[in-house]
Formats: structure tokens, sequence, C-alpha cells
């Protein structure tokens, strides 16, 4: 999840403060254009692939990782989007709203799904992207792709396609942009 | 915005309330629309529907909401309940209560029930229909679809029609409507009109020949024809004649005018047998919104996270 105003932790009153740059436009394009290379390789071709981007991070990515594929095959694939908040295990515990909508216009029924999101953290936001992936059809398999893991992990997850490990303290943030990827934290604001 | 702990009236939500409830309904829409029309989002909770009136609609709107929001639900009809052996209302919520529910959707005959409960009660209240006093969610309901039609509620001229004294529906809609910047005029004949209605944000236009000319929505009510008693008009023809949407008279509205009606509808009354075929007529996307509004306000109220919004969570996690 980037650190977007509009993200799933709308209740922390701050601002994302940069302290680092991890990774620059070039390093972002590159990854994305590694990684659609391995979803080919790993798929052998991508003739059952569809990608669904996790909002609203994934969302962009998953766009370009469909534009890379269709560059490379020549094909295009099915992309589709999804906001798990109704799944989340923390409902109730905190705000949890969806901010955009779940547009997923396939039948994802034996198809090849590669979920697509902007950092692996905890990889509960995985967890329940699985169990809303189930109530649209039995995929033959689902794999991930994040342009960051940054570990932490929380529940047995690990994703298939990976643009960059960084190790992180649990209290830092990850900010992927589609021109950059920063490391910070939140400071308070006046609010 | 924090979300409400109840929804009570209109006024518990406010227009920001509203909007964010619309802003829900779209995604409840598109839940609807799939294979498996149902989200595990409030596993684990209780919703009692409390139906001290009759009502076959909104009950069953309700249950539809909270099951396909994954919520346990436990229906109370008068009828069959110990209501009928001199249970008070106070020791009827009171026991419900303590089985422990988090929502409590209560239907009563008595104006203010809902607003009584809550001193009995720590369970988030959602008013089915208070007396002729408010009716929330079938406001909402109606909002969504009218901002669905025509894309927004704000600057429409939204004309209501038909028995307002007893209305709760028009309560409910004329806060809602004018809330979202609709300008709202009411049509009927004095004796169904309330007699506190020079504080409410409307205009008044007897005849409903002028009124539907500059109509985007013609909302009709209910002619309740068990107050016939009251003879609060003379006969049901002459209603029907001066204020009944008779197919003849439909021909005077824009092209574009919604036909709505909150139901049950009585044909030949209030609205011709026709009428309800129409292609603005959007009365069955009324109670097909129903359920959807209903589960945006039980997630609202529910799951959206009022129960622990106070404390600062130490897992935050970002991904």
């Amino acid at each position: 999840m980037a650190v977007d105003e509009d993200g799933l932790t709308p209740h922390v009153r701050g601002v994302f403060v940069s302290r680092s740059e991890v990774m620059d436009a070039d390093d972002v394009r590159r990854a994305l254009w590694r990684m659609a290379h391995e979803i080919l390789e790993h798929n052998q071709g991508v003739s059952d692939v569809a990608l669904i981007g996790l909002q609203t991070g994934g969302v962009p990515l998953a766009r370009k990782l469909a534009a890379n594929l269709a560059e490379i095959e020549g094909s295009n694939i099915p992309v589709g989007y999804l906001d798990v908040a109704f799944y989340r295990d923390d409902i109730g515990l905190r705000p949890v709203s969806p901010r955009e909508p779940t547009e997923i216009p396939f039948d994802l029924s034996a198809k090849t799904v590669v979920l697509v999101d902007d950092v692996l953290f905890t990889g509960r936001t995985i967890r329940a992207a699985l169990d809303a992936v189930t109530d649209f059809g039995r995929p033959a398999s689902v794999q991930l792709a994040v342009m960051v893991d940054r570990g932490h992990r929380e529940l047995p997850i690990r994703p298939d396609f990976v643009g960059k490990n960084i190790p992180t303290r649990r209290d830092e943030l990850v900010d992927v942009r589609e021109d950059s990827v920063q490391i910070g934290e939140y400071k308070e604001s006046d609010q | 915005m924090t979300p409400a702990k109840h929804v009570r009236g209109v006024e518990d939500l406010g227009k920001d309330g509203i909007l964010e409830i619309l802003e829900l309904s779209n995604h409840f829409l598109e839940v609807s629309n799939r294979r498996i029309p149902k989200v595990p989002a409030l596993r684990g909770k209780t919703v009692a529907n409390l139906f001290f009136d009759d009502s076959t609609r909104t009950r069953l709107s309700f249950e539809k909401a909270a099951k396909r929001l994954s919520a346990d639900v436990m229906n109370f009809s008068v009828s069959s309940s110990s209501v009928k052996k001199g249970e008070s209302l106070r020791d009827t919520v009171e026991t419900i209560s303590a089985m422990g529910v988090e929502a409590i959707v209560v239907r009563h005959k008595s104006v203010g029930v809902p607003w009584m409960l809550t001193q009995w009660t720590d369970a988030s209240i959602i008013n089915a229909g208070d007396g002729a006093h408010e009716h929330p969610t079938q406001s909402l309901a109606d909002c969504y679809t009218i901002t669905q039609q025509l894309g927004s509620i704000a600057g429409k001229r939204i004309i209501i029609v038909g028995d307002i004294k007893h209305s709760r529906v028009a309560r409910s809609n004329v806060k809602a409507f004018s809330a979202l910047g609709a300008s709202v005029a009411l049509v009927a004949p004095p004796t169904l009109l309330p007699s506190s209605i020079e504080n409410w944000p409307v205009d008044i236009i007897p005849d409903l020949d002028v009124a539907i000319k500059e109509a985007d929505v013609i909302y009709l009510l209910r002619m309740q024809l068990e107050r016939q008693e009251e003879s609060l008009v003379p006969s049901l023809r002459e209603y029907t004649n001066l204020y009944g949407l008779t197919f003849d008279r439909s021909k005077q509205l824009q092209k574009t005018a919604l036909v709505m009606h909150p139901g049950p509808m009585n044909r030949g009354v209030e609205i011709s047998d026709n009428v309800p075929n129409l292609p603005n007529a959007v009365i069955t996307n009324q109670v097909g919104n129903g359920v959807i509004v209903r589960m945006a306000v039980l997630y609202h109220i529910l799951g959206s996270g009022i129960a622990l919004a106070g404390l600062n969570s130490e897992d935050e996690d970002n991904d």
C-alpha cells in the first residue's frame, strides 16, 4: 500500500516524509520490464494469464505490467482491479473503507491470476485478496508480483515476482510511485 | 469523517454521512453483481430485526443486506414474541441486547422509539420507520436511485405528492433531498399537509398539473387507505383526479423525469395501473437499491471502525 492519503490507513494523522530514494524512475521501469519477462518465462507465455491490481497502489503497476507483456508478446491480457477492504481481518479494529472500485471484467476460472501490489509487508492484504479472488471464480493458480518486498511477514505468504527486496524497520514506510520508490516515515502533522 | 453510531433519522448522518453512504453503496452494488454476492465484512456481528409494526420489503431487505455482509441475523416479530404476553418494549430490548447484538433495526408505530432504545442498549440503532416520523434507509435508497439515474441530486426539482402528513418517507426525504441541494415541492390537499409545515425547507404547490411540468422527479406517496375513516379527502376518486399520476397526466412529465414510489402501491389510486411500467418509473430500482444502501448503512456503522476508532493501533501496516 502506498502511503497515499486515500489509502487504507486513513486514521494516521501525519505526512509521509521521505528519508531516502531507493529506486529512481529508471530502476522502476527496468524492474517492471524484468518482471514482465519473468511472468512470461514462469508461465510459458500469457495465453491464460490475467493480472489483478490491488487498489490502490497495485493498479498502476498492473497496467504497466500488462502494457509490457503486450509489447513483448503482442497480445493483450485481461486486467482487473480489486479493493480488498471487505475481506480484511481488521474490520472493526480501525477504519476500513473501500476507496476505489473493484472491477474484474472477465471470468478468472481456469486462469493463472497474477495479483499485483506495490508493497508486500505483513501479507494480510494478500490474504484478503486470495479470499476475494476465490469469490470470483476458481483460478488454475494464483501468483504474486510486488514492486517492493519489505519483510516483516505475519502470514505464510511469499511473492513470485519482486521488483526489489528492501530491508526495513517495522515503523518505516515505503512509498512506491511510478517514477520512484522512497523509504521514510510518518511525521505528526498539526492537523 | 467519524462514522455514525446510530441511524435513527437523516440528521444522524447529515450531508457528509449521506454522501459517504451513497459512495459506499457503489461498492456494494458491485458486490451484489458478483457470482457470489457476499463478502465476509461483518462476520461475527449480530443484527437483530425488531419489527413491532408490519413490513415486508424493509424487513426482508435488512435481512438480505445483513446476510450479504455475513452478519448473523435475529428476527423478531411481535406476533410470535413475549410482547404478546405483556413484555414491555424496554424489557424486550434489554433481553435481546443481553444476548449480544451489535445493531438493532427497529420499526415501531410510535414516534421516537429508536431514540428511546439508545438509553437501554449499547447496540447501534437503525430506524426502519417510527410512526409518521422518519424512515432514513428508505430515503437513502431513494437518494441513491436518483443519483444513479440523474447523476446527482443537487439542483434537481423534486415534487413529493400525496399524504405528506402521515408519511415518514416524506419527512426523511425532505430532509435528505434538501441536505443534498435539491429544491423540494410538496403537492397535497391542505388536509394531508402537516401543521408544522412552515418550518420545512419546501415549496407548497396545490396543483399537481402545475408542479408536474417542472419536476425532475415525481415522488408519489401511498394513499393510506386505512385513513379513509378520518375523511381527509372527499373520496378516493376525487383524490385520483386531482393528485393521482394517471397515464394522461404522466404525459406532462419532462422526458427525463423519474417516477418514484416507496411502495406498497395502491394501483388505481395514487398511481395508474400502467404508469409503473413507464421507462422512467424507477420503482423496482428503489427496491433493489434498498438492499444495497442497507448494506452500506450496516457496514458504515459496524464495519468502518468506530468500535476502537479512538485507539491508535500499534501495528500499523502499510501493505
